[in-house]
């Protein structure tokens, strides 16, 4: 039978063929939580009367989501999971030290991989050719417990990519029009699987982004194969040997194939309060914007603080619109150190936060006010996201943050380039 | 046979309407968590549900993040189902593992208020306000096998691994 990337792992996972439709019982090559779903899986775990884990070496808890913790009922559960790594030997990865998603794509993901972590983003690994994906709490327990878990093999949807993005249009974009087109739902319980003509020059950071956000399409995965570019990027990051060749088969079944043309692509914002309410920047301007987030496991890599940093170089913010910008991870901090862009955004205006989730998730750090705007290069712009339900979210690339924080209001990017 | 009443809401409700992230502090407190149930989209649910009662939405609900909170929550309130035109995958995972049911059926010949009554192995659901018999999907058998045991880890625990 020729097989989808998803068909392919899972088979290989499970020890037997598998097809969409069938149940599969896998083996887990990597699985984590982080600080606010993690206290939860390590209750479950413990009254289960679970001691061990069946690989602490492939056990990761992330401190990222309230990183430095902004209270103490947060910092007590930073405690507990602290103790827990202790006690099991598994991977503590502390306040600080990235955000999840962006440490296990530079750190731990591998081509074929089966990935699975408590929080909805993990999908992010498919970027590089793992089957990677959200699970809750008890899940994850047993599969720290088991070292595996059950899925349902999913059905794929194939999205055949064309073109080039042309100037100011970015990964981001692409994503966020594709939800759009599908909505919110279009993808549940499917795998998506990326390919085309515009797939082999595409760098990894790109196929994060866009595999991070396969879950707000309902997605179980965001898969790309794994090629050059893979090697290149496991290459830069000291993971050569990580790297092995996956494709789907030729004449795979996929249950059906979207074409995007790159070159037709707009810069596109998600509106409030849905990922799916897209629309071009265009269509969107003179709206007033109060806060610009550049960051998160979407756009929080170096090629985004890059591109900030770019647009941004010689000018100001808007004096009525504040700038946070969040590298994922102390790798991407240092490198954007290095390359002078920090320098250039904090000349900018911008404040610098620490690696980390930042104001994502409304916990801490730029929790928005009543009736603010906020702009983020995030994945979730849902009511109350960021701390208040009486706040609004936009959702863009990186360069369309950028250009907005320039001008106060949302801006097409090109009009700055 | 679960009997009570319907408390109804509308498409994408998101796991941030249910325990929204501002509340993470409170994770590791869950009376204190649930008394904020699905508080960004009706402030008042929590006050008036009672044990037994249902949470009916439209479609994708439950979308968004992996926080098994969400169910946890909405099961904590006494709810004993949660009736929608479709649901998001991770939710529909974590219902299920903590033995909370989610039925899928059409939703629209429900309204808020009206009184229910579920047959779960007869798959019907009798609203007992406008007399009419609703039926529901079935749930996949693997994951009823799990529900049928009260959740995941109630299921491991008595068979010590996934059995097919
Ligand atoms: S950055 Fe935002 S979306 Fe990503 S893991 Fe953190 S809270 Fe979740």
């Amino acid at each position: 039978m020729r097989k989808t990337l998803a068909e392919k792992i899972l088979s290989a996972k499970s020890g037997s063929d598998q097809k969409a439709g069938d149940i599969a019982i896998a083996n887990v090559d990597l699985a984590f939580v982080q600080d606010t779903t993690g206290p939860l899986t390590l209750r479950e775990f413990t009254q289960a009367g679970f001691k061990e884990l069946a690989n602490h070496e492939k056990t990761v808890l992330f401190l990222d989501h309230a990183a430095p913790s902004p209270n103490r009922a947060l910092s007590n559960d930073h405690i507990f999971l602290r103790h827990f790594a202790r006690e099991t030997g598994c991977i503590l990865s502390d306040v600080g030290e990235g955000v999840c998603h962006q440490v296990v794509a530079e750190k731990l993901a591998k081509p074929g991989d089966v990935i699975v972590g408590a929080d909805s983003h993990t999908v992010t690994a498919g970027g590089l050719g793992a089957f990677a994906t959200g699970m809750g709490s008890s899940d994850i327990a047993v599969a720290f417990a088991l070292g595996k878990t059950w899925f349902r093999v999913p059905e794929t949807i194939y999205i055949m990519l064309s073109g080039k993005f042309q100037e100011g249009v970015y990964a981001k974009d692409l994503i966020l029009h594709l939800i759009g087109k599908i909505g919110a739902d279009g993808a549940t319980y499917k795998a998506l699987e990326f390919g085309g003509s515009s797939i082999s020059g595409m760098p990894v950071a790109d196929r994060l982004t866009i595999a991070n956000m396969a879950i707000e399409a309902g997605a179980k995965v965001g898969l790309f194969p794994s090629d050059e570019m893979t090697y290149d990027y496991l290459k830069v990051n000291g993971r050569e040997a990580d790297y092995k060749p996956l494709s789907a088969d030729q004449d795979a079944n996929y249950e059906k194939t979207i074409n995007i043309d790159l070159d037709n692509l707009e810069p596109t914002l998600s509106k409030p309060h849905t990922v799916d309410n897209t629309a071009t920047v265009k269509e969107l301007q003179n709206i007033k914007v109060d806060q610009v987030v550049i960051g998160t496991c979407t756009n929080g890599r170096l090629q985004d603080i890059e591109i900030a940093a770019s647009i941004l170089k010689r000018r100001s913010r808007h004096s009525h619109t504040r700038l946070i910008i969040g590298p994922a991870s102390p790798a991407v901090y240092r490198e954007a150190l290095k390359k002078g862009y920090i320098d250039t955004l904090i000349s900018a205006g911008a404040l610098i936060i620490p690696p980390g989730c930042g104001p994502c998730l409304g916990l801490h750090q730029g929790a928005l006010g009543d009736e603010e705007v906020c702009l983020s290069t995030a994945n979730r712009n849902f009511k109350g996201r960021m701390g208040n339900p009486e706040s609004y979210i936009y959702l863009g690339s990186p360069a369309t943050a950028a250009a907005s924080a320039i001008t106060g209001k949302i801006t097409d990017p090109r009009e700055v380039l | 046979m679960l009997k009570g009443k319907a408390f109804k809401f509308g498409d994408n409700i998101s796991t941030d309407h249910i325990v929204p992230g501002r509340l993470a502090h409170l994770r590791s407190n869950l009376p204190e968590l649930a008394k904020h149930v699905l508080e960004d989209a009706d402030t008042e649910f929590a006050s008036k549900v009672k044990p037994g009662d249902f949470v009916v939405g439209g479609s994708n609900f439950g979308l968004g993040s992996s926080r098994e909170h969400a169910p946890l929550v909405i099961k904590m309130a006494g709810v004993s189902a949660v009736l929608v035109k479709s649901v998001a995958r991770i939710f529909f995972r974590n219902a299920i593992n903590r033995g909370l049911p989610v039925l899928i059926c059409d939703t629209d010949r429900i309204n808020d208020g009206d009184r229910l009554e579920i047959d779960m192995p007869a798959g019907s659901i009798n609203n007992l306000t406008t007399g009419r018999l609703i039926s529901f999907k079935p749930i996949p058998e693997f994951m009823l096998n799990i529900l049928n045991e009260g959740g995941l880890m109630p299921y491991i625990t008595k068979h010590g691994d996934f059995k097919l």
